[in-house]
């Protein structure tokens, strides 16, 4: 980021637009226009600025949700789990002494963190967003500089509203033409990390661009920029358009009138110069992408649903061999096994990458007038109140009960197994989540990462399966896979 | 944070290299929601074997760690930390030390000194003839003290003088109010708010 350098890129611009102090042989100090907060990592935060003396700078740019360990059934009774009631009561009280709006379970605005700033409007484009939380770079999809940060930065953030940091480098990701039928923003990202590798992205911040980027709705950017983390990536950004202006447009925290025309003067300059130089380059064809889902460990061992377990043996890096290998016991999967053959117990669909409305209605339309099959349990969990109210007001929650799923309460539930929502040991997920680490969903539980379609069409057969595999002879396979 | 100038105090020789903040503070005990308490999850899992160094009678209320090479391995976890702190360290020692955990400790006030394998190995030596022989620890100087030894050590002026200062980022920020303030007044005013309208 030279100072002589006049084209710039996006996530450049928005850096620069909130340096407070920049002096020489220090970080710069960057003023952060939204904080947000939930149970797990704010705790030691808050009892940093009470055994210091010390208010929350700016109540008013800080905003809480409770998501991580919230139940998803029978929320009017208290918590059973007493860890998680106490980090959940904790954060009440700390929100009630620092005077910081939550939003606590039972309000319509609860929900996952990353799903209720953009769907209130307090997420808009050019803003610096944090959050102790990796998944924060969701926010990106609007063109904010959004990245996740350490219980001491959360401390940070809240006593002075800023946070030293040494500048990011730039990556552009540019995907060029058309997805095909059937490949959503779940495929595209998994590819893209399968691509670069859980660590391609480390010091980077990424920029999705390009003409299949653009056709993206905000949610399905949302689902991209959010597992940007995956990739080892610090943030993910997709420049504002009029989508992005089209989807903030009436929501409560959007301006209005004078305020609109001014901000959107602002947004309108953030999109990358023509001929600004990205730190590296990546170039992804859409239209070469299929369903795509994870068969290893970690989100960068993933494969086309029409490929195969890969065999270990044909992988020349000792240390992805080694890795593979590991992975693949964990799974319990044999190298050749076709991944539309792997069998399942569990369907999650939800979380910060896939529990929106869209994620939801795409489902919904796929298992309409069919049936979870038996033997597999199906969760349904809505990013928040909103997603869950306005699906019921769409009677998605009828589809998705009359074939045989769970319609619960919002939270972020088996995306992390910290509430009663797990995997028993040794079973196994189709899960629309981020995070295919071992033990994630639940202490020895194996998940496959998937899009919201192929999520359903798996509930259908039992197995992993895309819509369009989705005949009423594949429907019949599924017994003997 | 509290300022650090010179410590003197009493030498816990841990003589392992390899010590990750797994085995510092393992998983099970980072569920407080406070930054107090952690101490009990310390090297929890070899608090069990007598003859392990923290549990010697005869180094009780030592404050310098000093152990072998890569101290501080794995995830980042600030709790490994706030455990040392807790138990009472204030310095540790060590040939070399994990980028992440070292950044954490300066942060946080524990001063992290790297001294060649040779120091710390006559550290080790002093400690287990004479558990009461105190080491000064001198930032000032950058150097330590010790039976009639003297060690200087390194630590950048910018890590150096936050110590010194007793600042954490939080108070070095707070220092920049005012143009913190400036910032702010110059912000947009439809930048959104949390609180409604
Ligand atoms: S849904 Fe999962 S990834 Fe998202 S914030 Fe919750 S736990 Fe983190």
């Amino acid at each position: 980021m030279a100072a002589e350098q006049t084209q710039r890129t996006l996530a450049e611009k928005v850096w620069n637009a909130h340096v407070v102090r920049r002096v020489d042989g220090e970080p710069d100090l960057l003023f952060i226009d939204l904080h947000l907060v939930h149970e797990v990592t704010s705790p030691q935060a808050f009892d940093g600025l009470r055994s210091a003396g010390r208010p929350v700078h700016r109540p008013d740019l800080t905003l809480a949700t409770e998501d991580h360990n919230v139940p998803t059934l029978d929320i009017d009774l208290p918590i059973a789990d007493p860890v998680s009631r106490i980090q959940v009561e904790a954060l009440r009280k700390n929100c009630a002494e620092f005077d910081v709006p939550l939003f606590p379970l039972g309000s319509t605005e609860q929900g996952i963190v990353h799903v209720v700033g953009p769907q209130l409007g307090v997420t808009q484009p050019g803003m610096t967003i944090v959050c102790g939380d990796s998944h924060t770079s969701t926010h990106g999809a609007f063109g904010a500089l959004a990245f996740g940060i350490g219980t001491s930065e959360v401390e940070h953030v809240l006593a002075t509203q800023t946070l030293p940091l040494k500048p990011f480098k730039t990556m552009a990701i540019t995907v060029e033409g058309e997805l095909p039928a059937d490949v959503t923003a779940k495929d595209l990202i998994l590819a893209v990390i399968a691509e670069i590798g859980t660590g391609g992205g480390q010091g980077y911040v990424l920029e999705y661009r390009g003409s299949a980027i653009e056709k993206l709705s905000i949610e399905a950017r949302m689902t991209i920029c959010n597992m940007s983390i995956e990739a080892g990536a610090r943030a993910g950004m997709i420049a504002p358009d009029a989508t992005t202006y089209e989807y903030l447009r009436g929501r409560p925290h959007a301006p209005i009138g004078a305020d609109w025309d001014a901000a959107l003067a602002w947004w309108s300059s953030l999109p990358t110069d023509p001929g600004a130089a990205f730190d590296r380059e990546v170039v992804v064809d859409a239209s070469s992408l299929q369903p795509f889902v994870t068969w290893g460990t970690n989100p960068g061992q993933g494969l086309p649903l029409s490929a195969s377990v890969p065999d270990p043996a044909q992988i020349a890096d000792p240390a992805e061999r080694s890795a593979a290998e590991r992975a693949l016991e964990y799974m319990d999967l044999v190298p050749g096994t076709p991944l539309s053959q792997i069998r399942v117990d569990t369907v999650f669909l939800g979380s910060c990458t896939n529990g929106r409305i869209e994620d939801l209605r795409s489902a919904a339309a796929v298992l309409q007038g069919r049936k979870v099959v038996d033997g597999v349990r199906m969760l349904v969990v809505p990013g928040s109140v909103r997603v869950r109210l306005e699906a019921e007001a769409e009677g998605l929650d009828q589809i998705f009960t009359a074939a045989g799923a769970e319609w619960r309460h919002a939270g972020c539930s088996m995306c992390l197994g910290m509430n009663p929502d797990q995997l028993a040991p040794g079973e196994r997920s189709a899960s629309t989540s981020n995070r295919n680490f071992e033990g994630r969903q639940g202490k020895g539980g194996r998940t496959h990462l998937v899009s919201p379609q192929v999520a359903a069409a798996t509930a259908v057969t039992g197995r992993l399966t895309s819509p369009s595999d989705l005949t009423d002879a594949a429907i019949g396979a599924s017994s003997n896979a | 944070m509290e300022k650090f100038t010179t410590h003197t105090g009493r030498v816990l020789p841990l003589r392992r290299s390899n010590v990750d903040t797994d085995q510092i503070i393992p998983a099970v005990y980072l569920k407080r929601i406070s930054r107090d308490g952690f101490e009990d999850g310390l090297f929890a899992a070899w608090r069990n074997d007598p003859d392990f160094a923290l549990n010697r009678p005869e180094h009780q209320g030592a404050t310098v760690l000093v152990a072998g090479p890569e101290f501080g391995i794995g995830s980042s976890r600030e709790h490994a930390v706030w455990a040392l702190q807790n138990y009472g360290f204030r310095v540790v020692v060590s040939p070399r030390f994990a980028d992440i955990f070292r950044g954490n400790s300066l942060k946080g006030g524990l001063l992290t000194i790297e001294l060649p394998v040779g120091v710390v190995e006559r550290l080790w030596a002093v400690a287990e003839a004479d558990p009461t022989t105190d080491v000064i620890v001198d930032l000032q100087a950058r150097e330590i003290r010790f039976a009639g030894e003297t060690v200087p050590f390194e630590l950048d002026d910018y890590a150096r003088w936050r110590l010194l200062e007793g600042l954490d980022d939080v108070g070095l920020t707070l220092r920049h109010t005012d143009i913190i303030a400036e910032f702010e007044a110059a912000r947009p005013a439809w930048m959104p708010k949390t609180v409604t309208r």
